[in-house]
């Protein structure tokens, strides 16, 4: 900006200009090292770190050990999936509270397919997985953008929907590690350069969707949808399509997870996955997602995941308790919102003094 | 009928739009040129905004013809208005929050590189060229959140020229701006005037119309009524032109002995809301609170009910002082309080008639802490009755009853609370013509019993026809206290528009 607009009838920018905030003076480099520096994301990784140090120097065998390295990655895989959908729908404004039980329909589905259809190939199952969950998750957006009701009652109804679907197909039925085969469930714990692949998939699906949230329209629109809805609607975003795009990737990536449920524990009844959905949108916030909405990443969100998962594999080694370490998940969630909180209400401020500055 | 004309960017023919029973606009003409800027102007409730929300997309027109560059033209979003180049400044910029300026300009048509990825190094040097173009310093990369309104507004012009807009619409934009801000403002709306697109500028303040506009168009009632060039017009006959009827008989306003003070207001401050205002309303007297929409009227209301704080000043009832921001204890002292949103504030919709009556009074009713319905069907008839509540019974539900209905289930609440002083805030906004009348004898009949009441309203006749006293607020001050005698259209429009003339 150091030009000067010379176009007649434009006033100048300079001292009679009013107040403004300056551009940034900073070189890009500079900038980007900041804005990593002090980002959400960084702070739950350091704390990440601290725990597993934690855990790790009180017990050493809890990161040097020969499965240990696998756990860290392998366990957090599935809920990281859910976080990352649940992320973008929260993102939107709104929750998906249906995804643990589409995941139980899904990984019932898996074992039926391999039980049913002998010989089936992998991709076939993971497809029709992707397509219900697909499905499902339609369903949730459909009503929640064209019927206008707020997205917790619908969700909450379809948690119930969803799981009593699975429980009139399994009834008591299980499916067990020996109707599926060997090959599939070698997934989940088969290791590529020491990486457990269940990490590696949640991993690849977590870049693709935190690179279209940050670099396609339709991900910025999600943003703004999630930032001011009425705004959203006076800009002529078509608010509806994102709203449903977001809840079938939510749903979609439940059923992703619902197969490498199936291929991680080899065991499936009609309660597999009760209660997932709080996990995801407690790793979610405590990933630094607004609950309203408009900003955050999917990147914090599997971190947060992450953590959530290794702080409850850590509690116990540290020799904490059953019940501290169910207040302990409490006390990070509710950590977690105050310190958005004060974090927004500083940067508010900031914002404003800026303006009033200069 | 303004005259039409070949080649004007923006053409209203007798265009008319209701909601429900409500005609917000009755028949809506507007001609607009290129490289010109064209004032409207008219009293609240002229239908502006209801014309500009059509030219926008937001409403959908129920008859007449929108020609846009000659072309009829259909909008059915605000989607469809943008991209055939129609730009809205809303008085309150709606810009995300949480996105930085720059993706708030470019959102939804962000410019794309390979791969239909946004090219966000193409879009923070546009964003910034936009900026020096309008010759304002911002960080094209900060977040919207904490800009003043005015750069809000900024952002929205820049976001109107990136869109390539050929008509821009500024409603009421100068409304929370300073000085320095609405001449920058000018400015850059003069340079867009000169490279030949068309711009309507909506705004009470005259003297702003006169200076920055070429042309004015007045509104009356949701019609049309006049266009003039500014050259050949004055502010006197424009005011004349915008009040321009006569009070009728509409208003059966009883004359009622005035007794003593009951309220009195001394010095209430509340920063930058509103500043020493100090009145009386004393028994009997109906005093009319008028006003532009934004000029602090509800907000002193809701101070002195102690709904919200102030900074200074007291409030007095029957010379007892009532404490600040503590609604229950004005209840005690004897005020009532119906505010401007009766569906919101005042009325439990899902409730019974006799339920919400009584509410107020739920604490005398209650018997041990329990509250029977038949004890709040009998506090509630006689009010109800009184006041020809057309209700099968007092078990109906309010919601399901018409907005008069509902005012008077309103009043017949607050009026089992025995107050001396009743402050009601646009006492028939959305009521039918035929119930405003039943509304108006209602205040009439509890002034000429000794209640004072203060009314808030800004549809003129009402005040003028209501009003044993008018008090005229602008921005945040009381700049006239005119008599019955004395009040006229013209007094008290001048009065409500009076600071902004002289400020600067």
């Amino acid at each position: 900006m150091s030009e000067t607009s010379t176009r007649p009838g434009t006033p100048p920018a300079g001292g009679d200009a009013p107040a403004m905030t300056r551009p940034s003076s900073m070189s890009t480099v500079s900038r980007v090292t900041t804005t990593v520096l002090r980002s959400r994301e960084i702070a739950i990784a350091l704390v990440l770190v601290a725990v597993i140090a934690a855990a790790t120097i009180k017990t050493p065998s809890f990161l040097f050990s020969s499965n240990s390295w696998r756990d860290l990655l392998l366990t957090p895989a599935i809920l990281m999936l859910l976080a990352v959908g649940q992320a973008v729908v929260i993102i939107t404004r709104n929750v998906d509270l249906s995804v643990g039980s589409v995941l139980a329909i899904t990984a019932y589905l898996t074992g039926r397919l391999f039980v049913d259809n002998p010989g089936i190939p992998m991709v076939v199952v993971f497809l029709a997985a992707l397509v219900v969950g697909a499905a499902l998750g339609l369903v949730n957006g459909l009503v929640v953008a064209l019927g206008k009701v707020p997205a917790l009652v619908i969700t909450l109804g379809t948690l119930y929907i969803y799981r009593g679907i699975v429980l009139t197909w399994a009834g008591s039925n299980r499916i067990n590690a020996s109707d599926m085969p060997d090959g599939f469930l070698a997934l989940g714990t088969k290791q590529v350069l020491s990486i457990p692949v269940l990490f590696l998939i949640a991993v690849a699906v977590l870049a693709v969707v935190g690179y279209f949230l940050y670099t396609s329209r339709s991900g910025r629109d999600m943003y703004a949808i999630g930032s001011d809805p009425d705004a959203a609607e006076l800009y002529g975003l078509r608010v509806r399509s994102r709203l449903v795009g977001a809840f079938v990737l939510s749903g979609a990536l439940a059923g992703l997870s619902g197969v490498l449920y199936a291929a991680r524990y080899g065991t499936i009844s009609s309660g597999a996955g009760t209660g997932m959905e709080l996990q995801a949108v407690a790793a979610v916030v405590i990933g630094g997602v607004a609950i309203f909405g408009g900003s955050g990443t999917v990147w914090g969100a599997a971190i947060g995941a992450i953590l959530l998962v290794t702080i409850n594999r850590a509690l116990p080694i540290l020799g904490i308790q059953d019940f501290w370490q169910q207040a302990v998940v409490g006390a990070l969630i509710l950590g977690a919102i105050i310190l958005d909180r004060v974090l927004s209400a500083r940067r508010t401020r900031k914002l404003v003094e800026a303006r009033d500055a200069s | 009928m303004p005259e039409p004309s070949a080649g004007a960017t923006l053409e209203l023919r007798d265009v008319r739009k209701t909601f429900g029973a409500v005609v917000a606009l009755d028949s809506a003409s507007l001609v607009v040129r290129p490289g010109s800027i064209h004032g409207l102007v008219g009293e609240n409730g002229a239908g502006k905004s209801t014309l500009v929300k059509i030219v926008a997309g937001v409403h959908h027109r129920d008859s007449g013809e929108l020609l846009l560059e000659g072309r009829s033209v259909d909008f059915s979003s605000t989607a469809e208005s943008k991209a055939a180049g129609v730009a809205v400044i809303y008085q309150e910029p709606t810009l995300f929050p949480d996105l930085s300026v720059t993706e708030n300009i470019f959102m939804g048509r962000q410019p794309l590189a390979g791969g239909r990825r946004i090219d966000r190094a193409a879009m923070y040097a546009e964003a910034e060229r936009l900026f020096s173009r309008l010759g304002v310093r911002l960080d094209p990369r900060r977040p919207a959140e904490g800009l003043s309104i005015a750069d809000q507004q900024i952002i929205e012009i820049a976001k109107a020229i990136s869109l390539e807009a050929r008509l821009l619409i500024m409603d009421e934009p100068t409304a929370a701006l300073s000085g320095v801000e609405v001449d920058r403002l000018f400015a850059v709306a003069r340079s867009l005037r000169d490279e030949g697109r068309a711009l309507i500028f909506i705004s009470h303040r005259f003297d702003e119309v006169f200076s920055l506009c070429d042309t004015v168009t007045v509104m009356r009632d949701g019609r049309y009524i006049a266009t003039h060039p500014v050259a050949e017009t004055s502010v006197d006959q424009t005011v004349a032109l915008m009040v321009g009827r006569e009070v009728g008989d509409l208003f059966p306003k009883t004359p009622a002995t005035i007794g003593d003070p009951v309220l009195s207001v001394e010095g209430l401050t509340t920063a930058g809301i509103f500043h020493d205002v100090s009145f009386e309303v004393r028994a009997g007297e109906i005093v009319g609170l008028a006003g532009l929409v934004g000029a602090g009227r509800s907000e002193i209301a809701r101070a002195v009910f102690g709904v919200d704080r102030y900074d200074a000043g007291s409030v007095r009832l029957r010379g007892r002082p009532v404490p600040p921001h503590n609604p229950r204890a004005a209840i005690r002292a004897g005020m009532a309080f119906i505010p401007e949103d009766r569906r919101k504030q005042g009325l439990v919709t899902n409730a019974s008639v006799a339920r919400n009556v009584a509410g107020v009074i739920r604490s005398s009713l209650s018997r041990a802490g329990l509250l029977a319905p038949r004890a709040e069907s009998r506090a509630a008839g006689p009010w109800a009755g009184r006041l020809e509540v057309k209700t099968g019974a007092l078990d109906m539900d309010a919601a399901t009853m018409s907005g008069g209905n509902q005012q008077k289930v309103v009043i017949a609440k607050w009026l089992a609370t025995k107050p001396s002083l009743l402050i009601i805030d646009e006492p028939t906004r959305g009521i039918d013509v035929g119930t405003k009348a039943e509304v108006h004898r209602l205040l009439s009949e509890l002034a000429g019993e000794g209640l004072a009441i203060l009314m808030i309203s800004s549809e003129l006749p009402e005040v003028l026809g209501m009003a044993d006293r008018v008090l005229v607020v602008c921005e945040g001050r009381l700049t006239a206290d005119i008599d019955r005698a004395d009040a006229t259209p013209e007094t008290v429009m001048k009065a409500a528009t009076r600071a902004l003339e002289t400020r600067r």
